[in-house]
This record gives structure tokens, C-alpha cells and sequence, in this order.
């Protein structure tokens, strides 16, 4: 436990504190007046108000569109259940980068429906909001549907016969067994959206901001450090509020459910109803999650002179002159971090997981106290922190306190890779504890009674069991790490961009080529996302993970 | 307790019969200094407290060498805790577990030597057969060569020759109570212990393994400590019965003893005697709601709990004994147990062959046969 709590000390708390007090400290005083007066601002008010609703709006879509995508997936048996399970889970791995991109290829100014229809979408707020579905889909259809799926049908069947109708079943049996999860994955998807920074910053043009965008552009466009301080903090105490309400329904979705293979509950679709449900689901996914996709590659292939590889050719050469080298350059030094960021979030996140799991088993044979469960509980939480902290303050808090003796790290490469592996963290946590909370305790006695020593039990019964796991959550660290966007624009320097930050920065220039680059790269990144996932998918068991 | 300590050192004298004669020799020395030294378990006092209640209250327990005790409680009488005190998986609060007369406070579950064979058998589902039975001995540094060869005498000593390679998830719910006997019996631990050895199986093959059990446990001489809430198991099973009771120890003696003289009512209950009464006893009379019953001779004088067991209840014409009506029968195979209301006292039960089974609402008569009566609470006969 001490190696990941160290690691968030020095890379997390460090970092987010130095930057508060940088703007909240002046002469050594601390000036919290600062926080009211900028919040008294009204463009601050509106930052605040919009992220907000946005936030909220996007949630009630999603779960809109989500939700029939997640009894489909959980009740329905059809031909290519699996890939599709795997199509809809590319975008949530995708690089926020490459949605907003691909999001302005499909409604932007000359994307295909101005085009078609001459309808544009970017300068409106539908733009964020479809593109926030686009994004988080998966997670509901995960966490909602994954426990949809092993919910034992013969308890509908048993309200059933004691006389509810179809829908009273349901209603009074389902429905409160799946809240849990339904509001979970709420906040999951309230989280991500309220936190959104580069689907806002590519789509939302000048006239919407959220609280993470506006922090970016206080930090280094106007270089208002007090007020990207403040706001800061409101996001930090944003971010608690919705984690602690996710922990507190995580918990109450651990209430003893009765759980079934979920082999064993899907069945045909019967009847024009759900095959005309099944369709729709099918079709919403076409529109909203391939559709945008399929833009982005078709735009990247769409050349001045014809369809071909003219973009892709054209990320060889480094004479555009944004970069100092050659864009191409950024897939290897993606690669590279990203790397290197999923083995310090696999060690940090696992030894983390292993710390919480390890003293719920003690607690079991000891009967423990309350405080334990609480401490474990809150360390449980903290490690959530980094998917809602404003990721731009973290990058940008790297550069202002790990830039001196001992830890002068700012021209360090490994600067990049830990800003990286901070977001991957939680990932690699959520994925393991499931797993790790599995594994029956009295295995270990088992094992522990013939003869294994502590060391040769984990290495024995907790390794094998979880090894899949491991992979699964490296491969998200990964995903994510290759993704990450907020904290590296600010630390990658400029002769060694990531694709997300050579794409953010072809976007920000004017002309074709740069455009063409720039949809060339998004569709390189997606293309090592997305066979990263269904790599994965392969190796996936139902049981690992709440994403 | 120190009748207790004598009747093992009894029982396991005779198992040591093909030791050494310096062996007995030795040991009949200690035992005369100390009655219990040879216990190979000694628990003493051993108190566990889980949240404040204590699941196991001062619990006292020998297990000589190659003798087989079987804990007999209903649930939640703390006998698994029992096991896991012994097994190191759980630390005692108060008291000592000794194993071959040295005190295991402190010593990892690992390295207690003993064994221990789970409830639902804990099978290592990545592992094959083999594998698991093998686990112990990969603990202990055996070779290979030494793995394969125990493995296959162990499997072959189940009865499960040539089932190495199979995957646990594919054997039956004996078939895994086979291997996970031979996973704890691999590494030859100096003690083996058994929770609910066969309590998730059907009852046929729950009879025909306990045979089975007794007779390879005799066999490789083991010394077993098993729990169970079946007393037809612990009967058939063990050299010795230990009951259980709110983590307490309510008596201890062979099975014959046990059956014959349950130490108080909550035993006689819990083996199926519900023929129990408060009464006084003067000469070979006692005295009981139910009238006056005769005992057998030598019975303790006084006030004391009786138990007539059901075979003691003789039925007669309603003008010979007690006055009882039919309220229920049973059919029970060998025979037909018969609920009697009678006219005061608690209901009596009554086993009846097939043919003579009076019907419901019947009026019969009741006479108590001595020689199936016992007042319990008081030390049985030498």
C-alpha cells in the first residue's frame, strides 16, 4: 500500500497542490477572497452553469440511448454479438481527441451532412452532447448490461406467478435490483462529461467552455493562474461529491443479488416488438458510433487529388513546419510512452488492488473494525481521484513543481509516461478488484495449509486467477495512456509530440492538408486503440471490470 | 476430563501396537508423569471472540496418534472454528493449541504440518487433478519423480486411479471430495482434519464413503480430527465423539457412550431423542408427567432429566398403561415412528413394527420398558 500512496503523494497531490497554491499564495499569504471574487464573475458563472447542464444532458442521453442498447446486449442472442459488443466499446478507448475530430469530419463545416443537407452542428451544443453519447455508450451498456445479463430470470418468473403482470415484474424485480447499477453508470458517464476537455475544446469552438477547458485556457492562454487555481478546486470538490456518490451506490450494488451465468439468460428474440427493438438499437449504434468513425477514415482518404494515401504520405515529411519533425514521428513517441505509462499504472494499479482486497480477507477472519473498512473504503476513492482532476492542472502542475532538485524531472522523457499513468491507474484498479475480491479466501487457506507461504500463495492461487485481469486492465492503461490528452499537451515537448497533441495541433491550423493530416493521424490512433481493445476482447471474461 | 485422557491413552495404545516396543515403553513412562503428554493435539482453553461473543469458550480437546475424533454440534456451535484454531487459520484470543506436545502460537498456518480438507473442498480450479494433489508436495520441495509417484498411489488409494489430467470442473461432487481427501493426505500431515467431509453429498454415497473413510484412515494409521453435524457420520466415523455446544464441549466418549448415555438433554436432543422429561427418582422408579416410570437399577437417586428411547415405549391396551392418543405416524423404512398424545406430560414418540402401527386418533396405552430408560447428567456406569 505504501509504494501506490507514495506514488499519488509525489505525482498527484503534489503536483495539483503546488499549482492552487501558485495561484491562490501570493508573498506567502494564502488569499482564499480569491475564490469568491472569481466566482463572482459572471463568464465564470456561465463556464460553471454550462458545464454543468451539458454534464447532465449528456447523462440523461446517454442513458437514454444507452439503456435499450443494454437490454439488448443482455437479454438478446444474435450473430455477431460479440463484435459488436467490441464495436461499441471502441470510442470509450478512443482518445478524446479523435471523438471531437471525428465529430467535426460528420457535422462540422464541409463534414458529410453540411454536405449532404448543408446542416452544421459544431458551432451548437448538440455537437458535445452527441459526441459525449458516442463516447460513454459503452459504459452503460457495460455496467448496466453486464449485471442486467446475470440477473437470475426465474426471480420475474417467480413475481410472475405470484401474479404481476409482465411490466409490474419488471418494475417491482428488476428495476430495483439494476438502479444500482443504472445510477452508477450515471455517475460514471456525469463524471466523464463534466470533466470533458477535448471533445470541447475541438468542438465547442469559443462560444462553450467547461470548467476543464476553461482551466486550459486561464493556464496558458491568459496565464490567470489565480483563477485556474479556483477553479480547480471547484472541480476537486465537483469530482469528490460524485465519487463519493459512486462509491456509496457501488456499494449498494455489492448487495447480495442472485447471479447466474449470463450464458444462460439471453435467448432469441421473439415477436416483431423485440425484433424491431433490436433493430433500433442496431441501427442507433450505426448512426451514432460507426457512422462517425466511418467519416473520420473517409475523410482522411479524401485527398485533393482523389481518394488515396496523400495525407498519410504527407505525415513523413516535417516542412509543414509545426512541428520539428515529422508527424509520423508521434506514433513511435505515443507508442513509447504509452508503454512505458501502462507498466507504472499495471505495478502501481495492482499493487494498489492487491492492497485493498488483502485486508478485506483479514477482516473477514478477524472481524475486524469498522475503521479498517473505512480507511481501506477512502484509499478505494482516492485512487478515482485522477479520473475527474482536471487533467490539464495535473500536466501543468508537473511543470511547475517537479522542476527542481530532488525532483527536477521537467526534461526528463519519464515526465510524460507518469502524468499518463496517473489516468490509467484507476482504470487498472477497477479492473483487478473485481477480480481480486473473487477469489475465495479460503482457497488461500487451502493452499496455505499444504504448505504455501504467503508469497507462494499469491504467486500460487491469487497470480493465475487474476493473470487475465492483468492483461485486460494493461490494455486499458494502455488505451488510455495513448489517449491522454489534457495532461500531455502541457509536458510533451515540442520535438516529441503524442499523436493526440500533433492532432489537436494540426486541427488548430487553417488549410486542407493540415485537416487532412490531422484526420490521417486520428484514424492511426483509432486504428492502435481499437485493435488494442478487440485484442482484449478476446481475453475478456464477464466478470473483470466495472468499465 | 482425566476419564477422558484415560480412555485415549487406552484407545491409542492399541493403535500403537506395531510401534517399537521402546516407543510404548517410553510412552507408558510419560504417562504416568503426565496423562496427556502424548497427546499428538493438545488444545487448551482455547478461546476465540468474534465481535464480542466468543464462538469458542475455553474449549480443552487431546487427540492421541492415530486416533480418529469426530466433532459433533449443530451449526454455528463453533466447531469449524475449532479446526481453523488448530489449522492456524484463525488466532486463538485465549488458551494454547499444542501439536506433539510444542505450543503453535506464533507458527503460520504453513508450517503447522497439518492438514486440512474443506467443507465445499476448495479445489484449485486452474489446476488439473494431478495438479492439485500434487500442490503440497510442490510446497514441500519434492521432486518430480516423487510428485508423480505419490500422486498416482494417492489417486489409486481413492479410488480414482488415472484421473491426473482431468479438469476439476468436470469430476462429480464425490469424485472432488476424493481428490481434495487426497490433496490434504499428500504431503502426510501428523494431523488431518475434516470440515463436513461429506456434507454436500447424497446420502447413499455419504454412507458408502464413510465406510470407506474409516477403513483407509485405519489403514495408514492417520490421526483425523473431523467435525460434522450428522451423527450418523461422526457414529460410523470416528474412535471418539466430541458434542458441541455454543463452544463448549457437552460431552466426549465413544460412540457407543455417547449414544447410550447423551451427557444432558440438549445432547440427547440433538442425536433425535425428544422422549425426554424432568423427573425425581426414588428406588427404580422415577417420577414424571408421565406417571411413574421405571429405571434401571443403579440409577442415580434424586431429581434428574430422564430419556426413554422411542424402542422403550411399548404399546398396550388403553386400560394397561398411560392413556395416549395417535396423533401422527411416520413411515421410517425399518419402521413406524408414532406420535402419542398423552393425557398429561409432553408427547411422547413411539417406534412401532409396520403391521401393529396403530392409525391417527387411535386410543392406546403406553408401558415404559426399563432397560431403554437413562436419567441423564450423571456419570454413566464404569
Amino acid at each position: 500500500m505504501a509504494l501506490p500512496v507514495a506514488f499519488f503523494a509525489v505525482f498527484f497531490a503534489y503536483p495539483v497542490a503546488a499549482i492552487v497554491a501558485r495561484g491562490l499564495k501570493t508573498d506567502g499569504v494564502w488569499r482564499f477572497g480569491r475564490i469568491g471574487e472569481v466566482l463572482a464573475q459572471s463568464d465564470i458563472r456561465h463556464v460553471l452553469w454550462f458545464t454543468t447542464w451539458q454534464a447532465l444532458a449528456s447523462t440523461a442521453l446517454t442513458l437514454l440511448i444507452a439503456l435499450p442498447g443494454a437490454y439488448v446486449f443482455a437479454r438478446f442472442d444474435f450473430r455477431g454479438k460479440q463484435v459488436l459488443r467490441a464495436v461499441v466499446t471502441v470510442p470509450f478507448v478512443l482518445p478524446t481527441v479523435v471523438v471531437g475530430t471525428a465529430f467535426l469530419a460528420l457535422v462540422g463545416r464541409g463534414g458529410l451532412l453540411d454536405q449532404l443537407w448543408g446542416v452544421r452542428l459544431d458551432t451548437t451544443v448538440w455537437a458535445i452532447l452527441l459526441a459525449h453519447v458516442f463516447f460513454n455508450y459503452a459504459v452503460v451498456v457495460r455496467t448496466v448490461g453486464g449485471l442486467w445479463s446475470q440477473l437470475d430470470p426465474r426471480q420475474e418468473e417467480a413475481a410472475r406467478m405470484l401474479g404481476a403482470s409482465r411490466f409490474a415484474a419488471w418494475r417491482k424485480v428488476t428495476l430495483p435490483a439494476l438502479s444500482p447499477a443504472v445510477a452508477a453508470a450515471a455517475l460514471m458517464v456525469f463524471l466523464f462529461t463534466f470533466t470533458s476537455f477535448g471533445v470541447v475544446q475541438i468542438l465547442g469552438g469559443p462560444t462553450f467552455s467547461t470548467l476543464e477547458v476553461e482551466i486550459y485556457r486561464q493556464t496558458s492562454e491568459i496565464f490567470d493562474l489565480a483563477t485556474a487555481a479556483v477553479l480547480t478546486i471547484v472541480q476537486f470538490v465537483a469530482v469528490g461529491a460524485i465519487l463519493a456518490v459512486h462509491a456509496w451506490t457501488v456499494r449498494r450494488r455489492e448487495t447480495a443479488l442472485r447471479l447466474v451465468a449470463p450464458e444462460t439468460t439471453a435467448r432469441r428474440p421473439r415477436g416483431a416488438g423485440q425484433w424491431a427493438l433490436l433493430g433500433g438499437v442496431l441501427a442507433s449504434i450505426l448512426v451514432l458510433l460507426v457512422l462517425p468513425l466511418g467519416v473520420l477514415v473517409q475523410r482522411s482518404l479524401d485527398a485533393p487529388g482523389g481518394y488515396g494515401f496523400a495525407y498519410y504520405k504527407a505525415l513523413t515529411s516535417a516542412d509543414s513546419g509545426i512541428f520539428l519533425v515529422a508527424p509520423i514521428a508521434a506514433i513511435g513517441n505515443s507508442l513509447e510512452y504509452a508503454l512505458a505509462a501502462t507498466a507504472i499504472a499495471v505495478v502501481i494499479g495492482a499493487l494498489a488492488a492487491a492492497a485493498l482486497t488483502l485486508p478485506e480477507s483479514r477482516l473477514r477472519s478477524t472481524g475486524g473494525t469498522s475503521m479498517t473498512g473505512r480507511l481501506v473504503r477512502g484509499f478505494d476513492a482516492l485512487l478515482m481521484l485522477p479520473l475527474g482532476v482536471s487533467a490539464v492542472t495535473v500536466g501543468f502542475g508537473f511543470l511547475i513543481a517537479l522542476d527542481e532538485p530532488p525532483l527536477d524531472l521537467r526534461s526528463s522523457w519519464i515526465l510524460v509516461p507518469l502524468a499518463q499513468a496517473l489516468v490509467g491507474v484507476p482504470f487498472v484498479v477497477r479492473t483487478m478488484l473485481p477480480v481480486l475480491r473473487a477469489v475465495d479466501g479460503r482457497l488461500r487457506e487451502a493452499a496455505a495449509v499444504l504448505g504455501a507461504s504467503p508469497w507462494r500463495v499469491w504467486r500460487e492461487v491469487d497470480l493465475p486467477m487474476v493473470r487475465r485481469a492483468l492483461l485486460i486492465a494493461a490494455g486499458f492503461a494502455f488505451a488510455v495512456s495513448l489517449g491522454e490528452f489534457g495532461a500531455t499537451v502541457f509536458i510533451a515537448r515540442p520535438d516529441n509530440p503524442t499523436l493526440p497533441v500533433a492532432v489537436a495541433r494540426l486541427l488548430g491550423r487553417a488549410g486542407d492538408l493540415n485537416y487532412g493530416q490531422a484526420m490521417a493521424l486520428s484514424t492511426i490512433l483509432m486504428v492502435v486503440c481499437a485493435v488494442a481493445l478487440l485484442l482484449l476482447e478476446r481475453i475478456r471474461t464477464d466478470r473483470t471490470g466495472e468499465f | 476430563m482425566a476419564r477422558l485422557a484415560k480412555r485415549a491413552t487406552e484407545e491409542a495404545q492399541e493403535g500403537t501396537t506395531e510401534h517399537p516396543r521402546s516407543r510404548t515403553q517410553a510412552w507408558a513412562q510419560a504417562q504416568a508423569q503426565t496423562r496427556t503428554r502424548d497427546a499428538l493435539l493438545r488444545v487448551e482453553a482455547a478461546t476465540v471472540r468474534l465481535g464480542g461473543r466468543p464462538v469458542l469458550d475455553a474449549v480443552g480437546l487431546d487427540v492421541a496418534e492415530h486416533e480418529i475424533v469426530c466433532v459433533l454440534g449443530p451449526s454455528g456451535s463453533g466447531k469449524s472454528t475449532l479446526l481453523r484454531a488448530v489449522a492456524g487459520l484463525q488466532s486463538l484470543d485465549a488458551g494454547r493449541v499444542l501439536l506433539a506436545g510444542r505450543d503453535q502460537a506464533g507458527v503460520p498456518a504453513h508450517k503447522r504440518g497439518v492438514g486440512l480438507m474443506f467443507q465445499d473442498h476448495q479445489l484449485f480450479p486452474q489446476r488439473d487433478v494431478g495438479g492439485n494433489v500434487a500442490f503440497g508436495l510442490r510446497m514441500h520441495g519434492a521432486s518430480k519423480e516423487q510428485q508423480g509417484a505419490r500422486v498416482e498411489e494417492l489417486l489409486e488409494l481413492v479410488g480414482l486411479p488415472g484421473a491426473r489430467a482431468r479438469a476439476v470442473a468436470a469430476l462429480s461432487g464425490g469424485e472432488q471430495q476424493r481428490v481434495a481427501l487426497a490433496r490434504a493426505l499428500a504431503p502426510r500431515p501428523r494431523l488431518l482434519m475434516l470440515d463436513e467431509p461429506l456434507g454436500q453429498l447424497d446420502r447413499s454415497l455419504r454412507e458408502r464413503l464413510v465406510v470407506e473413510l474409516r477403513q483407509l484412515f485405519g489403514e495408514l494409521g492417520t490421526t483425523v480430527l473431523a467435525v460434522t453435524h450428522d451423527q450418523g457420520e461422526a457414529f460410523a466415523l470416528a474412535d471418539r465423539v466430541v458434542v458441541m455446544r455454543d463452544g463448549r464441549i457437552a460431552q466426549s466418549g465413544t460412540p457407543l457412550e455417547v449414544w447410550q448415555h447423551p451427557a444432558d438433554e440438549f445432547v440427547a436432543r440433538f442425536l433425535g431423542f425428544d422422549n425426554v422429561v424432568a423427573a425425581t427418582v426414588r428406588d427404580r422408579l422415577a417420577d414424571t408427567p408421565w406417571g411413574k416410570v421405571p429405571v434401571p437399577e443403579g440409577t442415580a437417586q434424586g431429581p434428574g432429566t430422564l430419556l426413554v428411547r422411542p424402542a422403550g415405549v411399548r404399546l398396550v391396551a388403553p386400560a394397561d398403561g398411560l392413556r395416549c392418543t395417535v396423533a401422527a405416524r411416520t413411515f421410517r423404512g425399518t419402521h413406524v415412528a408414532v406420535q402419542l398424545k398423552p393425557e398429561g406430560g409432553p408427547p411422547i414418540e413411539a417406534a412401532c413394527a409396520l403391521r401393529e402401527a396403530p392409525a391417527p386418533g387411535d386410543e392406546v396405552g403406553v408401558a415404559f420398558e426399563a432397560a431403554e430408560i437413562v436419567v441423564l447428567g450423571e456419570p454413566s456406569a464404569p
